[in-house]
């Protein structure tokens, strides 16, 4: 029973995100939704880590087979990215590249300054 | 004589096989490139056109296993959660840096695709391709993007992270840790993270930590940008 009971209260919350994103029409995803919920669940000392420790271990730890299916839907769009997959290929890596120099190079600049 | 593989069992066992194979390789090469999911998905991909299966047969399963997106993706509070202690001690460098990540993502990535000429279906599924993929894949959803193209963004984006995360910090001088992690956690999400953990612990932990704050801060900013410079 604790494995569907920690199950119930994921699911639980996921209704939950939904639920309050069409009601106040927010343009957050629902799921995103229930996570900040979750979060603020967990802080605030409402739900407790052994409330749901099985459960978020196994998700976290197969996380990468979950969304395997929608890879596999990469296949119906090939004939849309014929002919792109170099400028895709380039966008990620420069842009990789980009995010990474330009992030690291932020937070130095700013521990810098706050030492001055 | 198909109809046999139009049951959930098919795609779900597939996919589990597909999965398992991937991690043994990724296990015994121990290299990024050979990503773990990155093999499952060729594998699939190449059994259902070797035997001519049809997308829907195999998503009779697919949808299944796509249902736990969803709790996946709530239960992303949980390690922000662990990390809390390390987030409050860092509080500015971490919102500060995730944010100008996120802001230079989306805007060098719509930049970039106008000059490659990308329409704006692939440049939106482009967008969200470096944060984690439960994430990545509503916000695709969100601003008009292709799910599936999004997801092969991601991973592809995360295996040049990982690659490349030490050439670029030792290029660019990024030299601080909390610098470090942050940097390759805004980037490249959780396949960055392996190697930020190579590099050390205080590393790790940040990059770990900048998976799903980078998740939140792209939910808010990615449809205002879009619409902004779309």
């Amino acid at each position: 029973m604790k494995l569907l009971r920690q199950m119930g209260i994921v699911l639980g919350i996921c209704l939950l995100g939904g639920f309050l994103q069409r009601v106040l029409k927010l343009p957050i995803p629902g799921n995103v939704l229930g996570m900040l919920i979750l979060l603020g669940g967990l802080c605030s000392g409402l739900i407790k880590l052994e409330m749901i420790a099985e459960v978020s271990d196994f998700l976290l730890d197969h996380l990468a087979f979950f969304f395997i299916p929608a890879g596999v839907g990469i296949i119906a769009c090939l004939g849309l990215l014929r002919g792109k997959w170099l400028a895709v290929l380039g966008v990620c890596f420069i842009t990789t590249v980009l995010i990474m120099a330009v992030t690291g190079h932020a937070i130095q600049w700013m521990q810098r300054s706050r030492k001055r | 004589m198909k109809n046999f593989l139009d049951t959930p069992l098919f795609g779900i066992l597939l996919s589990i096989a597909a999965f398992e194979v991937g991690i043994s390789i990724n296990k015994k090469t121990k290299l990024a490139v050979c990503n773990a999911f990155l093999i499952s998905i060729l594998l699939i991909i190449g059994c259902l056109t070797w035997f001519h299966i049809s997308l829907q047969s195999f998503n009779i399963g697919g949808d299944m296993i796509s249902f736990l997106l969803g709790p996946a993706t709530v239960i992303l509070a949980v390690p922000i959660y662990k990390q809390i202690a390390l987030l409050k001690a860092n509080l500015l460098p971490v919102f500060v840096g995730i944010t100008t990540g996120c802001v230079t993502a989306i805007t060098s990535i719509i930049g970039l695709s106008k000059l490659f000429k990308l329409q704006g279906t692939i440049c939106a599924s482009l967008v969200p391709k470096s944060v984690t993929t439960p994430i990545g894949i509503e916000v695709s959803k969100e601003i008009g993007g292709i799910p599936a193209i999004t997801v092969a963004a991601i991973i592809i984006t995360g295996v040049v992270g990982a690659v490349f995360a030490p050439i670029v910090c030792k290029v660019f001088h990024i030299k601080n840790k909390v610098a470090v992690g942050i940097a390759i956690g805004a980037s490249s999400h959780a396949i960055g993270t392996t190697k930020a953990l190579d590099l050390g612990e205080t590393e790790g932990a940040m990059s770990g930590l900048t998976i799903g704050i980078a998740g939140l801060i792209t939910v808010f900013l990615a449809p205002i940008l879009t619409k902004w410079l779309g």
